[in-house]
């Protein structure tokens, strides 16, 4: 039994100062002289001032902006989670049935939660449903939107890893461009 | 469900099936002592360890010694591990001055990641210091998934060697499993995650100003470091609450498809080591694909029903064409979402990129019994290799019974006391996950836990259990798991699912290991071929699932069937 405490206690000393220590502190220091841009969070910045960020989704609420999915936690990026309701569950599809309002086929991504409460995507059809809010209250046309759209849509590499997708706080940000809102 | 999407899924695992020849004859090389290209570096670094620790790495341990050797390490684990999580607040590297945890969940949280669970009660944005996150937990993955490696190599070295007393040694297998296996490989992963996305950081995080003139208050950290080792480790304990469903755990399609190759690489080339440290590479192959068998199949399951959807969303006026989206991510889409989900229980890995709890019921249902299936498919590092040679030792004993000759499985002879032990730790599972959901079930103090009623208020129960009993760590987290009833005996389920499970197992390779290897004969029933492979599927799915069935049924069973009835809770 005692024969084995000085190993135990010392391997677990050592490699905690290997591992803990020593080895996130490399990557660190590896990560923030040749990824800068990725290891500091993909920071947005917009006249100097940080915006937010290119991987974390964020809540627009104005008609003028093309607005994310709903959120478990109003976008709060220190403290994500998803709704984690059931398929049956009255809360979700009382929730859901207030955000279709009335409408038909909704994309099901404008009215369902994310995983993290952070998702900074929207679906291509999800923004297209937007567009006529978004030009009205902009005062631009339709076409010109929708074309917006087209370009700011990321389309699966080679045509087949990921799926396709808006991000939300750059088309907004492109929006903020060609409208004043 | 689309072609593309079943080429994502094919693409992905090609680059398993890739990786594991190599890998697999790589880590036989490491663990039966030979030369690797990465001795020049790691060698001083190994026997340095060796002579600060006074281990004599030429000294074989019994399995008892074996065992005791890795219980120390565990408590030794354990004490520091709580202790970090208890003083976190006098501890350096606090940037958001977060308190000390209290003592149900520092309890919960050390034995969690002690035992390669990563079951997490907390939000890690939320509780964890940055040296909580790296010096306490991203340790554990490390040391846990190589205390798994190791306790899979004795059971390995059982069959490799004839009429021998010793399985190699602890200290040596841990140490090596560490330093030439998971370490080099979540150096490598790291870098890529960060290039992909991830930050690695020590500030806390950033605040900014949306367009319409919001604050948002970004939490960071050192994540990419730990992300590595959370999904090589097959730990599953993510630096966020949201886990790999979190963009800066996983921020894009490709992030999203290296963290399942990490996941799935280490445990699906262990049996190519195990086949070709006992002489046999056919006979790995044969394990593999067994597991890949029924993890395929988990696949097509979650992949079907999740894109099928929920028809009471249907009714409300969604569009049915995205299938059921609540809990996912877009970037992820509905085929990379399955994959993950499948991935994640078939290995006791637990990292999510979906919310489990949101999925449909018989989307649910596959990852709840890939779990109580015992984690074999391929599961958790090493637990998933230990695991299998269970249920193999027990396949050919119903062969055996069925053509009434003494079982064999590579040629060492399996009788009562193999078989006994065998039994002793397949039984853990029901008896620890039945028997605790069943207390919670009707305890006022564990119901007020549920955040839905009805039959996923069950689901969230029997989940909690499989997946701390399973060593697993993913949940249906509509449950608050956080209360003194759940911190304790969800972590004395994880406790019990890793120890009460290896002891016997070890017991086995002991008795084993003294065996002599006899040669095959023509009575030989052959373990690396079709009918074999067949056998260990129905072993798989009879014991493992037909005890969990009744609970499922209760679960998700009834539940699918109320959504088809369009009734509500």
């Amino acid at each position: 039994m005692l024969t084995h405490l000085r190993p135990a206690v010392v391997l677990l000393a050592a490699f905690t100062l290997l591992l803990g220590v020593a080895y996130p502190l490399a990557i660190t220091g590896v990560a923030q002289a040749a990824f800068p841009d990725q290891a500091n969070g993909s920071q947005i910045a917009l006249d100097g001032k940080v915006i937010g960020s290119d991987l974390i989704g964020q809540s627009f609420a104005s008609p003028g902006y093309f607005h994310s999915r709903p959120s478990a936690v109003d976008y709060n990026a220190a403290g994500s989670s998803g709704s984690n309701l059931g398929p049956l569950s009255q809360q979700l599809l009382d929730r859901v049935a207030g955000d279709v309002a009335g409408r038909v086929a909704v994309p099901a991504d404008a009215v369902t939660t994310s995983a993290s409460g952070l998702d900074p995507h929207i679906s291509p059809a999800n923004a297209a449903e937007q567009i006529a809010r978004v030009a009205a209250a902009r005062k631009v046309t339709p076409d010109q939107l929708a074309k917006l759209v087209a370009d700011h849509t990321e389309q699966p590499m080679f045509g087949l890893i990921g799926e396709p997708r808006v991000n939300v706080l750059r088309l907004n940000l492109a929006l903020d461009k060609i409208a004043v809102n | 469900m689309t072609l593309i999407g079943w080429l994502q899924i094919a693409v992905v695992l090609a680059l398993v099936l890739a990786s594991l020849v190599p890998l697999g004859r790589y880590m036989a090389q490491v663990f039966t002592g030979g030369r690797t290209w990465l001795h020049p570096v790691l060698r001083p670094v190994e026997t340095g360890f060796y002579r600060l620790a006074g281990v004599d790495p030429a000294r074989e341990q019994g399995w008892h010694s074996y065992a005791v050797a890795m219980l120390m390490f565990s408590a030794a684990g354990f004490a520091s591990l709580y202790a970090i999580l208890r003083l976190q607040a006098y501890l350096p590297l606090n940037p958001q001055g977060f308190a000390g945890l209290p003592p149900d969940l520092a309890f919960n949280t050390a034995i969690s990641f002690l035992t390669n669970t990563n079951w997490q009660a907390y939000g890690g944005e939320t509780t964890m210091s940055h040296f909580s996150q790296m010096a306490g937990l991203a340790v554990h993955n490390f040391l846990s998934a190589a205390t798994g490696i190791a306790i899979a190599m004795a059971v390995t070295r059982a069959f490799a060697r004839s009429g021998a007393q010793g399985l190699g040694n602890f200290w040596v297998d841990m140490t090596r499993a560490t330093l030439y296996v998971l370490l080099p490989l979540s150096v490598v992963v790291a870098l890529l995650l960060i290039w992909l996305g991830v930050p690695q950081t020590l500030a806390a995080g950033f605040d900014a100003t949306t367009l319409e003139g919001a604050q948002q208050t970004i939490s960071m950290g050192p994540i990419a470091s730990q992300e590595a080792i959370k999904q090589l480790g097959t730990n599953g304990g993510g630096f966020f609450n949201a886990n790999s469903a979190h963009p800066f755990e996983n921020p894009s399609a490709l992030s999203n498809m290296l963290a399942i190759w990490a996941m799935l690489v280490v445990s699906a080339a262990l049996p190519i080591t195990f086949g070709r440290m006992v002489g046999s590479e056919r006979q790995g192959w044969a394990i593999l694909s067994a597991m890949a068998f029924l993890l395929i199949a988990g696949v097509g399951v979650v992949y079907w029903a999740e894109t099928s959807g929920n028809p009471l969303m249907a009714a409300l006026g969604v569009d049915p064409a995205m299938g059921n989206f609540e809990g996912k991510e877009i970037r992820f889409g509905q085929s990379m979402s399955a994959l993950f989900v499948a991935v994640t229980t078939g290995l006791s890995c637990g990292a999510v990129n979906a919310m489990h709890g949101s999925l449909t019921p018989l989307g649910g249902l596959v990852p709840l019994l890939l779990i109580q299936l015992g984690e074999v498919l391929p599961g958790g590092v090493g637990s998933g290799l230990y695991g299998m040679v269970v249920f193999a030792v027990l396949a050919v004993f119903v062969a055996g019974l069925m053509v009434g000759r003494t079982p064999e499985f590579l040629g060492k002879k399996i009788e009562a006391r193999e078989i006994k032990l065998a039994v002793l730790a397949v039984l853990i599972l029901p008896m620890v996950i039945l028997g605790f959901t069943a207390v919670s079930a009707m305890l006022p103090a564990a119901l007020s836990s549920l955040a839905n009623a009805g039959p996923h208020g069950l689901s969230e129960l029997l989940y909690a259990y499989s997946s701390a009993a399973g060593n697993n760590g993913s949940a249906f987290a509509g449950l608050s798991a956080n209360t003194p009833w759940f911190n304790t005996t969800l972590g004395i389920a994880m406790g019990l699912g890793r120890f009460a499970y290896v002891i016997p197992v070890l017991a086995m390779a002991g008795s084993l290991a003294a065996k002599p290897r006899a040669a095959a004969s023509v009575g030989t029933f052959p373990t690396d071929g079709g009918l074999f492979i067949g056998l260990l599927v129905g072993v798989i799915l009879i014991l493992g699932g037909l005890q969990f069935f009744p609970a499922l049924a209760l679960g998700p069973v009834v539940e699918h069937v109320l959504m088809l009835a369009g009734k509500t809770f």
